[in-house]
């Protein structure tokens, strides 16, 4: 698979060329690479060819939401919050971690090693 | 006027399956539409950590009961791109020819369902009926009705003879024939057109945007169809998306009626050209690296994101399934409907809530 590599500084740049280059956003997969944090790829279309980019993010940092640009996103931006506790700044319907899960899950259930949010009484 | 929180679903005669949707409304019209998931969720796809890459054709195959052999299809097609397997032509053949019975026996169940949500039994039971007769083929020719385990890495598991061929071929044309005697009635009745008709609009704009796929996009004008790349033996037959221009209920089922016509004709061009030959190639090493493969669903494009680490067990299995991608366009339909409405709206996306949480 292709996949050409974007920082977080570029993400909405670039997201927002696809937008205005006519692209159609196909969805986002999370990969949760260990100690080395995820990797998350944006997938795109446009007549059936595919163009796929790579955002590789620590664990424990919030990556900008593109669902501003595409409001589509917002459904896997909140799934990929449940399942591997990574968040999203400006997300346009944020469900806070509760898609799939319920307000008292803590751990993030895709992930190889969890993270644990902790409330104020630890 | 004063705001109104709704709750349409989880449980609802026209959801088989549990979606919840927080409707606000004036009086009786909707104004926004927020959605709940969560009340089916699996966690599918993170058993590919302890189901080898081969079991887990079995598991993706029960992401969706309607379209498995489509979520397999797609799955090992993924695999073999990774580890360049070249699938024989008689396989491919055969692959087409069991995904296209499963899209009209897809499209039959919502055809019926859809004739149920505005109150048309008769019609409902007149189009489960005609599907009996697919569900009969695929349990002739794979041993289930729903479930149907035919695909492998690198090919299929069961082939067709001759004479299921010439069987297969004299009971499509019987449900041809009785799909075309319920046409005028789906597509021209005034009890079907007056509750479809200009309710539910998606535009061209707002499909695309919006990420729409399948019938709900094609029912918007847009003629695009991930058969169009090709896979399995699509390359060979002949194939145009069937496209309706206004990106309403109506246009919605009138691509899938359409499409269900369409299928025969594709079972028909299978069988006419499928080759002898191998049913499956050999496979050899573990998968390695990512891929990604598509296909095209009942309910629109099925989309696969696979990692493997060279191991019996795979790293990573992301599955986006066509209901997920059409309920943000679904969002966009409802707000302006009646409160009566929402029920066929809602359907006309024919929506499957276990492919969407998986």
């Amino acid at each position: 698979m292709n996949a050409q590599t974007v920082t977080m500084d570029a993400l909405c740049g670039q997201t927002r060329k696809m937008f205005e280059d006519g692209y159609r956003f196909l969805t986002m997969s999370c990969v949760d690479l260990g100690e080395d944090g995820f990797d998350l790829f944006y997938h795109f279309d446009k007549d059936l060819t595919l163009v796929n980019y790579r955002l590789t993010v620590q664990k424990g940092v919030s990556v900008p939401s593109v669902s501003p640009i595409y409001f589509c996103a917002l459904l896997i931006e909140n799934e990929i919050r449940d399942q591997f506790g990574v968040t999203f700044d400006g997300l346009v319907l944020d469900f806070g971690g509760t898609l799939y899960l319920e307000e008292d899950v803590r751990t993030s259930p895709f992930c190889k090693m969890s993270i644990t949010e902790k409330n104020k009484e630890g | 006027m004063a705001r109104t929180i709704l709750p349409f679903g989880p449980q609802h005669p026209v959801l088989p399956e549990p979606l919840h949707l927080k409707l606000t409304i004036e009086d009786e019209t909707v104004m926004e539409a927020i959605p709940a998931l969560g009340y089916v969720h699996r966690g599918l796809e993170k058993l590919c950590e302890i189901r080898d890459y081969n079991q887990m054709i079995q598991v993706v195959e029960r992401v969706c009961g309607i379209c498995s052999c489509l979520h397999a299809l797609c799955y090992c097609e993924g695999i073999e791109k990774m580890m360049g397997v070249e699938v024989p032509p008689r396989a491919r053949f055969l692959r087409l020819i069991w995904g296209e019975l499963h899209r009209m026996h897809s499209h039959l169940l919502w055809l019926g369902l859809f004739a149920d949500a505005f109150g048309f039994e008769s019609l409902f039971m007149q189009y489960w009926r005609i599907r009996e007769r697919i569900m009969d083929i695929m349990e002739a020719t794979c041993g289930n009705r729903v479930i149907v385990s035919v695909n492998v890495i690198g090919g299929v598991r069961r082939d067709l003879d001759a004479s299921q061929c010439a069987w297969i071929l004299e009971q499509l044309a019987i449900a041809e024939k009785e799909l075309k005697q319920v046409q005028s009635t789906i597509l021209s009745d005034y009890t079907v057109c007056s509750r479809t008709k200009g309710i539910g609009v998606l535009t061209k704009e707002q499909a695309y945007q919006l990420g729409a796929v399948g019938p709900t996009l094609r029912g918007s004008g847009w003629a695009q169809d991930n058969r169009q790349l090709g896979y399995s033996a699509f390359g060979e037959v002949e194939f145009e998306p069937v496209v309706e221009n206004d990106g309403d209920s109506y246009s919605r089922c009138a691509v899938r009626f359409r499409e269900t016509l369409q299928s025969i004709d594709l079972v028909r061009q299978g069988i006419a050209k499928l080759p002898a030959g191998e049913l499956a190639a050999k496979v050899k090493g573990k998968p390695q690296g990512e891929a990604t493969s598509r296909v095209e669903q009942p309910r629109g494009e099925l989309f696969y994101y696979i990692k493997g680490d060279g191991s019996n067990n795979l790293d990573r299995v992301r599955i986006r399934t066509p209901t997920f991608a059409n309920i943000p366009p679904l969002l966009a339909m409802l707000p302006g409907i009646q409160l009566a409405d929402v029920p066929v709206v809602v359907l006309s996306i024919d929506p499957c809530i276990s492919c969407t949480e998986r």
